[in-house]
């Protein structure tokens, strides 16, 4: 029985998953006790939730591009799609939804499902072709997105939405108001994002990931990554689960996105560019591609880091190179890793060993 | 066991089949018949056109002329995927396995189309996930024993032994639970021990399984051994058709092996 418990404990699968999960609790028990008690800076709490967003998206862009192999540079526009989209229905049921937490999910919700139907867009004519054409498109999207919200006024009152690409163009009844303004984006949002809905988030995506991992598609998204043409020998539709892994990759993206939003009371369409876009890859890629703990890590602390140095000044960005340079080794050395494998391996083997003396 | 009792209806029939590839016409005139529980050896020089055959078969390539035919149906508007759905598995030559997986799962991918659950079943993790999950486990076990990897389930198919990853290619193709098994050189890198194991293992999983084997291979050992029927392609053309002794025994094929 207990023997059992270990080797299970140990099997690589259920291993990582519980990793994951208990870092992500430890720290949000840790940063909550701290808070609580005062001890943490306002910065650094004012760091928390995009944290987790960004989490949430390197999570998610980990699928696509960790498991499914396929580069996706348009990761920050599946968010700006998914924020704006949050902060209108968010907008759009204040006076309807009181409670903030309720209007909280239905607004991520939303974010996610309409960042997951952009990505259906865009997958079905790209993910049929072999090549690095999903790259290409996404960076097309995540420009394209952009200024296609910095043009856009939208406007709300109780005859329903007002779209106009033009400047105020857009006249409202009275009671009215603005949700989105051009450029400037969207102002006056309510702030109801949450630290432990943003945990609560991380813990959501891990599991979906998981989940989606250790089953048949997760077999056949790796298996068309691996082998495209032995996966299709037996029987696995490429595009298609392709698509999957690319879906699911935009709606924890756009998710993500709307908690984003709703953190802050402005938001411009600017904030989610290219660089937005490369930041989330490189965080996926430091925290090595298929490593859902490394990604959490990763992008932790190259997000907290540069605020962190900030009293150390000059030194501030040598220090995030060499930590980047510290963390790319460790996640995606073969070396390093294989060492690790030993060292896993003469544990569990230590452990057998033990249970049966 | 009588004779009598044994299907031998007709599972693959190609006729006149043939491809160019720009101005080289790799595989002409090629025409073909594979009875159910048969094994029909594919052989002839370097360069024959015999893995060519195989990847029109699968629709890798589409041909340039003649038509195949699956249990009496024509293949001509399938592509990969569908083949496959209609009863065609084969292994690759230069082995194509899901080097990342585990063994276990590059077995249980190939039950891909097995499982009826959904993507939102294995999210949410319901009954009906864990019931396929579960059957499929024991389904991989099982054709992992008779391809003699069982010890090896849970480690990466990329650390496998050369011979293993061949073993592993069939038995993830036997996941698939295929009408018509192709395998092209299965027997290339093994040892002459590993080789006889072999012989005995495509043996049982014709007579297991009840499927018809094409198969290509040099190994003159393994295809005298098992084969009832062979044809021999020499540049893209149908040399000979026969019994072992037969083709042995056809100075065509004797000179063509050996050259001038
Ligand atoms: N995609 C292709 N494009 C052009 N020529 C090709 C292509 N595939 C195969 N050929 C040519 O077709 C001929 C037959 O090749 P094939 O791989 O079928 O030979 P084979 O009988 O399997 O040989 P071997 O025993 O060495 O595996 C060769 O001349 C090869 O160069
Ligand atoms: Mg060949």
């Amino acid at each position: 029985m207990m023997k059992n418990f270990f080797s299970k404990l140990f099997d690589q699968k259920l291993r990582s998953r519980t990793i994951s999960y208990l870092l992500v609790i430890i720290a949000f028990i840790i940063l909550q006790l701290m808070s609580s008690t005062g001890s943490l800076s306002s910065l650094l709490k004012s760091l928390l939730v995009p944290v987790c967003c960004y989490t949430v998206a390197a999570i998610g862009l980990n699928l696509n591009v960790g498991f499914s192999g396929e580069l996706n540079l348009g990761q920050a526009g599946f968010m700006s799609v998914g924020a704006f989209t949050g902060i209108c229905v968010s907008g759009m049921l204040a006076s309807m939804i009181t409670n903030p937490v309720l209007r909280l999910i239905i607004a991520i919700i939303a974010g996610a499902l309409i960042a997951a139907l952009m990505g259906y867009i865009i997958g079905i004519p790209v993910l049929k072709l072999q090549g690095d054409y999903l790259a290409i498109v996404t960076l097309a999207f995540g420009q394209i997105i952009k200024s296609i919200i910095t043009n856009m006024y939208l406007g709300f009152d109780e005859n329903g939405l007002h779209v106009s690409f033009v400047e105020n163009k857009v006249t409202l009844a009275s009671g009215g108001k603005m949700l989105l303004q051009g450029p400037m984006g969207a102002t006056g949002t309510q702030r109801i994002a949450s630290f432990a809905i943003g945990i609560i988030l991380i813990l959501c995506a891990l599991t979906i990931v998981y989940n989606l991992i250790y089953s048949k598609s997760g077999r056949a998204i790796m298996g068309c990554r691996d082998n495209r043409i032995a996966a299709e020998s037996i029987g696995i539709n490429v595009a298609n689960t392709k698509m999957l892994a690319f879906i699911i990759s935009a709606s924890l993206a756009g998710a993500a996105g709307a908690l984003y939003g709703l953190n802050y009371s402005t938001l411009v369409p600017n904030k989610f560019d290219f660089n937005t876009s490369i930041l989330i890859l490189v965080f996926v890629v430091l925290g090595g591609l298929g490593n859902m703990t490394g990604t959490i890590i990763s992008t932790t602390v190259l997000m907290l880091l540069p605020e962190l140095l900030r009293s150390l000044q000059d030194y501030r960005m040598l220090i995030y190179a060499i930590v980047l340079i510290v963390i790319m080794l460790v996640t995606n050395n073969a070396f390093l890793q294989a060492k690790a494998a030993k060292l896993r391996e003469s544990l569990i083997k230590g452990k057998k060993g033990a249970k049966l003396s | 066991m009588s004779e009598n009792n044994i299907d031998r209806s007709l599972i693959l029939e190609v006729e006149d089949l043939g491809i160019d590839f720009g101005g080289l016409t790799a595989v002409n005139n090629l025409s073909l018949k594979v009875y159910n529980n048969e094994i029909v050896g594919l052989i002839g020089p370097n360069g024959a056109g015999k893995t060519t055959v195989f990847n029109m078969l699968t629709k890798v390539y589409q041909p340039s002329r003649g038509t195949i035919r699956l249990c009496g149906q024509d293949t001509a508007k399938m592509t990969t995927v569908e083949v496959n759905k209609a009863g065609i598995a084969r292994t690759f030559q230069n082995i194509r396995l899901f080097q990342n997986l585990s063994v276990i799962d590059n077995v249980k991918a190939g039950m891909h189309n097995k499982i009826t659950y959904s993507p939102a079943d294995s999210i949410f993790r319901t009954r009906k996930y864990y019931d396929q999950e579960k059957q499929i486990e024991e389904k991989a076990h099982e054709l992992l024993k008779i391809m003699g990897l069982d010890s090896l389930a849970e480690i990466s198919a990329g650390s496998l032994p050369y011979g293993g990853q061949r073993r592993l290619e069939i038995a993830r193709a036997m996941a698939t639970d295929p009408k018509l098994l192709l395998l092209d050189e299965p027997a290339a890198g093994m040892n002459p021990q590993e080789t006889e194991e072999l012989m005995d293992m495509i043996r049982f999983v014709r007579d297991h399984f009840h499927i018809a084997i094409l198969l290509i291979e040099h190994d003159m050992k393994l295809v005298m051994g098992i084969c009832e029927r062979i044809t021999v392609i020499n540049f893209g053309m149908m040399l000979a058709s026969g019994t072992p002794e037969e083709i042995q025994s056809n100075p065509a094929v004797i000179k063509a092996y050996l050259g001038e």
